[in-house]
């Protein structure tokens, strides 16, 4: 059926994204790999019936956040990154089934809790009803929220700010 | 007209998560680590998502969205730190970074 | 989720139409360009082609079609290839959530099939906007950074940075008009015009809105990092033939898009102003049609003032252009929330 198709492509190209992100050479093809992972994970927000939260994530993750990845990337001009040296080079044969074993954790979780539970028909992640519980019960964090956004930006700025040497 | 079985979400969400730690783990170079994290808090927010809409309960999404803000606001901090770091160190492979003083 | 057939049909029939329009269209905005700019400078444009010359655009697109499509060496090829692509999709994309005329309900058989002349009728309607338009960003840096050549390079960064500090007036400006209206989806929004149109209700937000609308398209007085007089060619420099064709393609795409944005927010979109419709009595369907001519009458004024602003102002400095955006469309957009706020609460 359509929708169980759409999940299908959706979550393919997600984790197809996810892989080429950790294992491109050249960072800026990661962040791509990222960018399109980004958008694959928008369309399964929008199968999961949360249309304000996609619309958001596709405006504040890949319209901005990724932006400025991408910035930084080419203002320190890094075009490959070098092998690993030392003992670290073996960690790639520690970490794969280290991560496996995580993988299989979480998916036995998974399947012991939610057999018969599927995708509900909703209104739940309109704007309206987003818009209610965020400037109702939720409108402390939602405050709270914009100050960490100023705070950040103070501290992005004063972080890259020139310093000036005694004497100038 | 059954739908999506809420646990194929979870399984994604997963996997992501799970692909972001290997980035974590395996990769030397400080921007690509971010992005990993990056992506490992992603698949969580796929998962409260997928929660809200299984308990009928709008505060996953409230969540992911405080959620965003929060990885908005640690991006930028963060790159202004690489930045600063690489104009200090001339690189960002953590390998090289490792020591707080020379 | 449950649709018929046939509004499933209809919406592919919109969907081809609104493409092939939309790229008719750009073919003969480079035509209107020129002979707008020509009867600007008291000079007569292109109309030797066909009549008038209205064959130019067939001239022009058979001339870059032709010619020798050069990929440099040195360039990164993926995203060389790829990025006028990326410039070019959201341009398209955004036009799925333009309103272009009322709906109206029929029965076919014995089913009530309602027609929306508008793609997605979307929930969060001109949030969709907002964050698609932001994505035109990575077509131009990727084609500045997929060059490897130092002007494209500066030229993709600057056009980057112009194109994302002014989508938060943009942004705001949007917000001023969703406190009047109540709702995010645009045909609410146009109902919501019936009374006066919102370039009368906010003045200021439609003039910041415009002003973020020039620097985002990247025309004139804004289009310092792709004119050829200050970076060779800017981030299009190392592109030929097609590709380049297809960033002008886009940039045409997307004043046709930003253009329908402005109409749909500002002008009342596909209203027809001084109740004359009411008056006239016609039948639905003529209704309809007069309906999306009116739309296509004000969008395509709006494509004229573009046109005629370029040929007009001279172009602005790039510490000037990061100035008006940051220090002075930014706190008067915020301005604009404040006294919309206000004045809603009070009255």
């Amino acid at each position: 059926m359509l929708v169980l198709t759409l999940f299908f492509i959706f979550a393919g190209i997600a984790v197809m994204g996810g892989i080429l992100v950790v294992s491109f050479r050249n960072p800026i093809y990661c962040a791509f790999a990222l960018v399109v992972t980004l958008f694959a994970l928008a369309g399964e927000y929008i199968l999961l019936m949360a249309h304000f939260i996609a619309i958001v994530h596709i405006a504040v993750y890949a319209g901005a956040i990724m932006v400025l990845f991408l910035f930084v990337v080419m203002l320190l001009n890094i075009r490959t990154e070098e092998r690993a040296s030392g003992g670290v080079r073996y960690m790639i044969y520690i970490a794969i089934p280290m991560t496996a074993v995580l993988f299989f954790e979480l998916a036995y979780l998974t399947f012991k809790g939610f057999e018969k539970a599927y995708v509900r028909d909703t209104d739940l992640g309109t704007v309206e009803r987003i818009g209610e519980a965020l400037f109702s019960q939720y409108v402390l964090p939602f405050e709270i929220a914009s100050i960490v956004l100023i705070v950040a930006m103070i501290g992005a700025l004063y972080l890259s700010k020139r310093r000036l040497a005694i004497g100038e | 007209m059954q739908g999506i079985p809420i646990s194929y979400f979870l399984i994604l969400s997963a996997v992501l998560f799970c692909l972001g730690v290997l980035g974590v783990i395996i990769r030397r170079n400080a921007i690509v680590i971010f992005m990993s994290i990056e992506l490992m808090l992603n698949a969580v927010n796929l998962s409260f998502i997928a929660f809200s809409n299984h308990l009928q309960n709008i505060e996953g999404q409230i969540f992911v969205f405080m959620v965003m803000v929060v990885a908005a606001a640690e991006v930028g901090v963060g790159l202004a730190i690489i930045v600063a770091i690489f104009k200090l160190r001339e690189t960002i492979n953590v390998d090289d970074i490792r020591l707080l003083k020379w | 989720m449950t649709i018929t057939l046939l509004e499933l049909g209809f919406i592919l029939v919109k969907v081809i139409v609104i493409v092939v329009l939309m790229l008719l269209t750009v073919a003969y905005m480079t035509l209107a360009e020129r002979r707008v700019s020509a009867w600007i400078q008291d000079r007569k444009g292109p109309n030797r082609v066909g009549p008038a010359g209205l064959f130019q655009p067939i001239a022009d697109g058979l001339k870059f079609f032709f010619k020798e499509d050069i990929i440099p060496a040195h360039v990164d090829r993926f995203f060389y290839l790829i990025a006028p692509i990326i410039m070019l999709v959201p341009a398209l994309l955004t036009f799925a959530i333009v309103p272009f005329g009322d709906q109206f309900s029929t029965y076919i058989g014995d089913q009530l099939v309602t027609f929306r002349f508008q793609i997605a009728d979307l929930n969060v309607g001109i949030l969709y906007f907002v964050s698609i338009a932001s994505l035109g960003v990575y077509g131009l840096f990727f084609a500045g950074y997929s060059s490897n050549n130092k002007y494209s390079m500066l030229g993709g960064l600057r056009s980057s940075a112009q194109m994302i500090s002014y989508e938060i007036p943009m942004g705001l400006s949007i917000v001023a008009v969703i406190l009047m209206s109540g709702t995010l989806r645009l045909q609410d929004i146009v109902f919501d015009q019936y009374q006066l149109w919102n370039i009368f209700r906010q003045p200021l937000g439609f003039l910041i809105f415009l002003v973020a609308a020039f620097a985002e398209t990247n025309r004139l007085p804004f289009d310092l990092p792709e004119a050829e007089q200050e970076l060779v060619g800017g981030y299009h420099t190392e592109y030929s033939s097609m590709k380049f064709a297809m960033y002008f393609l886009a940039e045409y795409a997307n004043l046709i898009t930003s253009s329908a944005i402005i109409t749909t927010l500002f002008l009342g979109g596909w209203h027809v102003p001084f109740g004359i419709l009411e008056a006239l009595n016609l039948p639905i369907i003529a209704e309809q049609i007069v309906q999306i001519l009116s739309f296509a009458v004000k969008t395509g004024f709006i494509m004229f003032l573009y046109l005629w602003v370029r040929w007009t102002l001279p172009r602005f400095r790039y510490d000037q252009l990061m100035n008006i955006g940051w220090k002075k469309l930014l706190p008067l957009a915020l301005l604009n929330i404040v006294v919309t706020a206000l004045v809603i609460a009070i009255f």
